[in-house]
């Protein structure tokens, strides 16, 4: 499934890399621990988190992952905002929590490493 | 005789990744001196590389610099680690290397550089600094203490890597030796806020990653010398040192 699928059935507000839609999703992870992250995450996963600072976008630049969908109705730090411009990563906000945002993800066919 | 000692504490070097690179010791000295700071201590992340070549250069310059670490615990929390000896500091450091995995990307995340005195680069650090050690919060402040340091939790008023963002309490039984607030809240409503409520010392540091950001917040110390020994009575307002608001 496309990124762009995504935003439209989740109705997520795209704060950043709104041209960079086009990726297909190769799974999902969601995780607050960037360690974590940074350990299990796949390539071109979507990656759900209530961080909002910039490190979760060095992250997502390191691991080559899809796109970031910030939950809870928390809104990204303004440097967070301009490296992901830099650096091209989708960051995505939503009002949902995680679990239901995980849960949304999974009956659209997005998929966890198991 | 005691005196007051104006100190920042918490200053990263061009070590930290995330740091500018002009950071060099011999530059946040001379910065910390221009801007009337009597004491620094120097806290890459997870690293003490440059501690040694600070230190030779604030021995030159008159600046006392106390030698420190930034640690980054399993739960992503910052505790500064300060110690007066730095074979106890390298000890820590050692114990983080062999729980840090992880390779830097310099693309991603910076570059790491080690320097001299001089400015001259000694070479690049490779591990993953910015990362986070698989050692637990509890064990890393028992290490800092028994190595003879003090624990203090980085920038308790912020909700990324510190302690209340991580975890929103300290445990029972985490003897730090105090909290540390960021630049954005001033000692005294800190103490209020975190000191009282949650009953530790409070300090605040600069935790400057920019030369601009050297003293932009200091904690004005009354004790006898520029040591970890005298910072930790000032702490607990032991002999007359004290933590002057």
């Amino acid at each position: 499934m496309k990124l762009q699928e995504i935003v439209k059935e989740l109705n997520l507000d795209v704060r950043c890399g709104a041209h960079n839609l086009d990726k297909q999703v190769s799974g999902g992870y969601a995780s607050d621990l960037l360690s974590d992250v940074i350990a299990n995450s796949k390539k071109d996963n979507i990656w759900i988190t209530l961080q909002t600072h910039q490190n979760i976008v060095a992250v997502a630049s390191l691991k080559d992952l899809a796109g970031v969908i910030i939950v809870n109705g928390r809104k990204p730090e303004e440097d967070a905002l301009k490296k992901a411009e830099e650096e091209n990563i989708p960051i995505m906000l939503t009002k949902l929590p995680t679990f239901e945002v995980a849960g949304r993800l999974y009956n659209l066919g997005i998929r966890g490493k198991v | 005789m005691l005196r007051k000692f104006e100190a920042d504490l918490h200053i990263h070097t061009c070590l930290s990744p995330c740091c500018e690179s002009r950071m060099s010791p011999r530059r946040i000295v001379e910065q910390a001196k221009l801007k009337g700071l009597d004491m620094i201590g120097i806290c890459d992340h997870n690293s003490a590389e440059n501690v040694v070549c600070a230190k030779k250069v604030g021995k030159k310059e008159g600046l006392a610099v106390i030698g420190g670490v930034e640690v980054t615990s399993q739960e992503e929390v910052h505790i500064l680690a300060f110690f007066d000896e730095d074979e106890d500091l390298f000890e820590l450091a050692d114990l983080i290397y062999e729980n840090l995995p992880g390779t830097n990307d310099e693309r991603v995340f910076g570059e790491q550089i080690v320097v001299n005195e001089v400015d001259e680069v000694l070479g690049f650090n490779n591990r993953l600094l910015i990362g986070a050690t698989v050692l637990p919060l509890q064990q890393i402040v028992e290490r800092i203490h028994s190595l003879g340091g003090l624990a203090i939790a980085s920038h308790v008023d912020r909700e990324s890597f510190s302690i209340i963002g991580q975890l929103g309490f300290i445990p029972d039984g985490l003897e730090l030796d105090g909290l540390e607030v960021s630049p954005r809240l001033s000692l005294e409503k800190a103490q209020l806020e975190f000191g009282q409520a949650l009953g530790f010392p409070v300090v605040t540091f600069s935790d400057a990653h920019t030369l601009e950001d050297i003293g932009k917040s200091f904690t004005s110390f009354l004790i006898g010398a520029a040591n970890t020994k005298e910072i930790r009575k000032a702490l607990f307002g032991q002999d007359g040192r004290r933590v002057i608001i």
